[in-house]
């Protein structure tokens, strides 16, 4: 018997397996989730940014017919519910109270004060207006340089000057040694303005618990569902881990803003087993735009030297980080390890210093938010290079190109941390201005001018540490968590295989990409493959979805586990077919041995015998099921170029996108379209930080950006 | 509370309903058709856009008392008998979509826009879907599908009919 030729799935831009339940409406989203009893919450927000809570009057709220119970964050406190904590620690960091329902003090405009439970929505919308809330207005500040000047508001008490944090990073006298020698030191303020993730559908929680069995179950738009239980479990609200289920549905986008663990999402679990009903809440858009957690926001001081012939020959940074109100869960690695060793970039600086101050001010908790930290570093390089092109006379693309690490220098040790492990950035930089025709464009612009139209051409060659991983690593910079990932393959007894991943899918497609890899492994059709994720009543412990983790993480645990199955079968294929393990091959779906490809076994016939073990090697364990826990040695260190072409209209400052190139050296793609897809996403995103969004308080603390207009 | 009558993928309904009570919610909660999204609440995502008496609205604007007597169409009554309608397979094909959230209100926006347009231009095509927010794909790859379901549709123009879920 010939072996089929199968064709190899992984680089082919397959349409996606998630898509037909998309297009025809029938996801299922949090919200989607219907139980019959379901009660609705709704919260009571504080209208101020700073406040003493002087008094909660829900009498006559309660009083409303449809009106199940009200609750105040003293009631919850009461009823055993903890602070959320924070999962990555600094030296000296000030952790916050960060209550699901404020207890005596508001510190940002829309924190909860109250929450009510009703029959409907409806009802329970109109007795949040029934209640009274009296508060005792404090001063406040929002603006994290304000807020470490003497005097300033405090956020919190014990945190002096509003500061959270102290972190450096890098060596500081060769930084500054390097400036005083330095021919040129290009010196910047550059501030990279708040933003709000805005995924499209709102956060939403629903729970339900069962007096039969003890368990509590909650779906939550999660990226992370195992995080929620863990943190949500264990610290929250004190539920033992076998017994509560986090299931994370279709999820409607994340950018980083549904890793969090959020009061809501607390409370509703809390409601639900002290209630005896099911309890959901889904968030209205304005309420994501007072609760989500929000990114960026930072201001710093930049000095970047140069010596005589153009080359850097330092850099030292000082950047104050706005952390918002609260630390959420990742809160304090975002402006430091996430940020701060990145600032090497693509260049072969010879000293970095960087410093950071987190900061508490009376706004919105910011966190990871579409690239955490990495795309502030970018920034911040890209821009000062600009800036430096023009003080030095120089062509920025030149200037960039003169300074790239070369690709003899791998392995390459940076100055802040990471070792890169391998990369070619010229190339990517030389076809980036090659596809947009660079010295074509800089005529075509001097043209321009002439006739008094405006074009420019920004550059950007980035570098981002993807894969976030190494739990040692990651332990030892103050994670509370390994950052590891899990999955399991079960192969069913007809060769049908589940498997069961601990990374979570929330647009990137996992269906289709981790069953491209199964499929391709096992030389099976990918219709063969089920791909389960999401739901910890399934899955194995696994960390979920952020940090460009799952392809290089989840998809390595994955494909572990299947070598596992392999040899497994091919231990079982050799018993059976009287050959020698080692003289047994696995290709293209069939165990065969060597040399005679007559005599084989098909992945269906090996997986079927294992699941009647009438058969079995000496110590073979029936059965076909393995499960694997991949833990990188290092991140992975995609990087590229991408370039904009712009027209500005001088007189009202309207700036249009002209053209975009983009070159991105990702690594090995499963899935080009997927791939592409992820790329759109993300530089609409870009663009729209650099021309169009951000999110805005006044000197209240009002957020002045509250709605999608 | 208020009796309403209508028609929803060619099926009649008829309920007692809240005066305020909103038509997405009554899709959702009372008849069950969660595929009509809610992505805001000042209607501009466009998640819950849906086709009234043939034209798209925006169903978190539209009371419910407002639809009595008339004809909704919602995503999940746009394939027919099994088989996608051509905008639905256009965005599958072009990868017109990620999480998958907007995308029953930008496939009913692409229905209306084609309807009024059978060619559209891409700029014609971004602003017939303005009112429809994305925040996973860029746009991009919704363009293209639009571009694409025109041409499948002007091959076969029966398909632009609105499918209705026969014989239930």
């Amino acid at each position: 018997m010939a072996t089929a030729t199968v064709e190899r799935l992984v680089g082919k831009a397959i349409r996606r397996r998630e898509d037909p339940r998309f297009i025809t409406g029938r996801g299922t989203y949090t919200d989607d989730v219907k139980l019959p009893g379901t009660h609705h919450a709704v919260f009571v927000r504080s209208p101020l940014a700073h406040a003493r809570i002087v008094n909660v009057d829900a009498r006559r709220a309660t009083a409303l017919s449809g009106v199940r119970a009200v609750f105040t964050g003293k009631d919850l406190a009461d009823g055993g519910v903890n602070p959320i904590p924070v999962g990555w620690l600094l030296p000296g960091l000030k952790t916050t109270d960060f209550r699901a329902i404020a207890v005596d003090r508001v510190r940002h405009a829309g924190e909860a004060v109250a929450v009510v439970v009703a029959e409907t929505a409806a009802i329970a919308r109109d007795a949040a207006e029934l209640i009274q809330v009296d508060y005792a207005e404090l001063p406040v500040v929002v603006d994290a340089v304000a807020a470490l000047r003497k005097g300033a508001p405090q956020v919190h008490d014990g945190a002096p000057d509003n500061r959270c944090f102290h972190w450096e990073i890098g060596d500081k006298a060769r930084a500054e040694a390097a400036l005083r020698g330095a021919a040129k030191v290009v010196r910047t303020r550059l501030v990279n303005q708040r933003l709000i993730a805005n995924a499209i559908e709102p956060r939403a929680s629903l729970a339900t618990y069962s007096p039969a069995t003890d368990e509590l179950t909650l779906w939550v738009t999660s990226q992370n569902p195992h995080v929620h239980r863990l943190i949500m479990g264990a610290f929250v609200l004190g539920l033992p881990e076998q017994s509560f289920r986090v299931i994370s549905p279709d999820v409607g986008g994340g950018f980083g803003s549904k890793i969090f663990v959020y009061p809501e999402e607390v409370a509703v679990a809390w409601l639900a087993k002290q209630l005896g009903v099911p309890v959901k809440w889904t968030a209205q858009r304005s309420e994501s735009f007072l609760t989500d957690a929000q990114g960026r926001d930072h201001v710093s001081d930049v000095e970047m030297a140069f010596d005589a012939s153009g080359k850097v020959a330092g850099l030292k940074v000082s950047t104050v980080a706005n952390l918002g109100a609260y630390l959420t869960l990742f809160a304090p690695a975002v402006p430091t390890y996430l940020y701060g060793t990145l600032l090497n970039g693509l260049y072969d600086f010879p000293a970095i210093h960087c410093e950071v101050d987190g900061v508490f001010t009376h706004t919105v908790p910011v966190d990871a938010y579409r690239g955490a930290g990495r795309p502030e570093a970018c920034y911040l390089l890209e821009r000062t290079m600009d800036i430096a092109a023009r003080e030095l006379g120089t062509d920025p693309a030149e200037l960039r190109r003169k300074n790239l690490i070369p690709k003899e220098r791998f392995p390459f040790q940076t100055q802040v941390a990471l070792t890169y492990d391998s990369g070619n950035y010229a190339p990517a930089l030389a076809r980036a201005l090659e596809m947009v025709g660079y010295q074509r464009f800089r005529s075509e612009q001097t043209e321009a001018r002439k006739k008094g139209r405006y074009l420019g051409i920004g550059l950007s060659c980035y570098i981002e540490a993807c894969g976030i991983a190494p739990s040692q690593v990651v332990g030892s910079l103050g994670a509370q968590a390994g950052l590891y990932e899990s999955a399991t393959v079960r192969v069913h007894p007809t060769g049908k295989v589940t498997v069961l991943t601990g990374s979570h899918s929330h647009g990137q497609g996992h269906e289709t990409t981790f069953s491209q890899l199964v499929a391709d492994v096992l030389g099976i059709p990918m219709t063969d493959v089920d791909i389960v994720h999401g739901d910890t009543g399934r899955i194995p412990f696994g960390m979920g979805t952020y940090g460009s983790r799952s392809g290089a993480v989840g998809g390595t645990a994955i494909h572990m586990s299947l070598q596992k199955i392999i040899a497994k079968g091919a231990a079982l294929a050799a018993h059976l077919l009287e050959a020698s393990p080692d003289d047994v091959e696995f290709k293209a779906g069939r165990f065969s041995v060597k040399g005679s490809p007559d005599r084989g076994k098909t992945f269906a016939e090996v997986t079927l015998a294992a699941y009647l073990a009438h058969s079995m090697p000496a110590g073979m364990e029936p059965g076909l099921e393995m499960t694997s826990f991949f833990d990188p040695s290092n991140f992975t260190f995609p990087f590229g170029t991408h370039i904009a072409v712009v027209e500005v209209d001088v007189e009202t400052g309207r700036t249009t996108l002209l053209r975009y190139v983009a070159v991105d050296d990702v690594g090995n793609v499963i899935n080009p379209m997927i791939v592409d897809g992820q790329l759109h996403g993300g530089i609409a995103q870009g663009v729209a930080q650099a021309l169009l969004e951000e999110m805005v308080y006044d000197a209240d603390g009002n957020p002045l950006t509250s709605t999608l207009v | 509370m208020a009796r309403i009558s209508v028609k929803v993928n060619g099926k009649q309904q008829s309920h007692e309903v809240e005066p305020r009570q909103l038509l997405v919610h009554y899709l959702r909660d009372v008849l069950g058709l969660t595929g009509t999204h809610v992505g805001c609440d000042t209607s501009q995502c466009g998640s819950c856009t849906v086709m009234l008496d043939g034209r798209t609205v925006k169903s978190c604007t539209v009371l419910t008392v407002q639809a009595d007597g008339s004809d909704v169409l919602t995503i999940e009554g746009l394939a027919s008998g099994g088989k996608l309608h051509p905008i639905q397979e256009s965005f599958w094909e072009e990868h017109g979509l990620q999480c998958g959230f907007c995308t029953p209100g930008v496939i009913l926006s692409a229905l209306g826009l084609l309807r009024d347009d059978p060619h559209p231009d891409e700029q014609a095509i971004r602003a017939g879907i303005e009112g429809n927010l994305c925040r996973c794909t860029g746009y991009h790859n919704i363009v293209k599908a639009v571009q694409s379901a025109a041409k499948k549709l002007a091959a076969a123009p029966a398909d632009n009919a609105p499918a209705r879920a026969q014989g239930r």
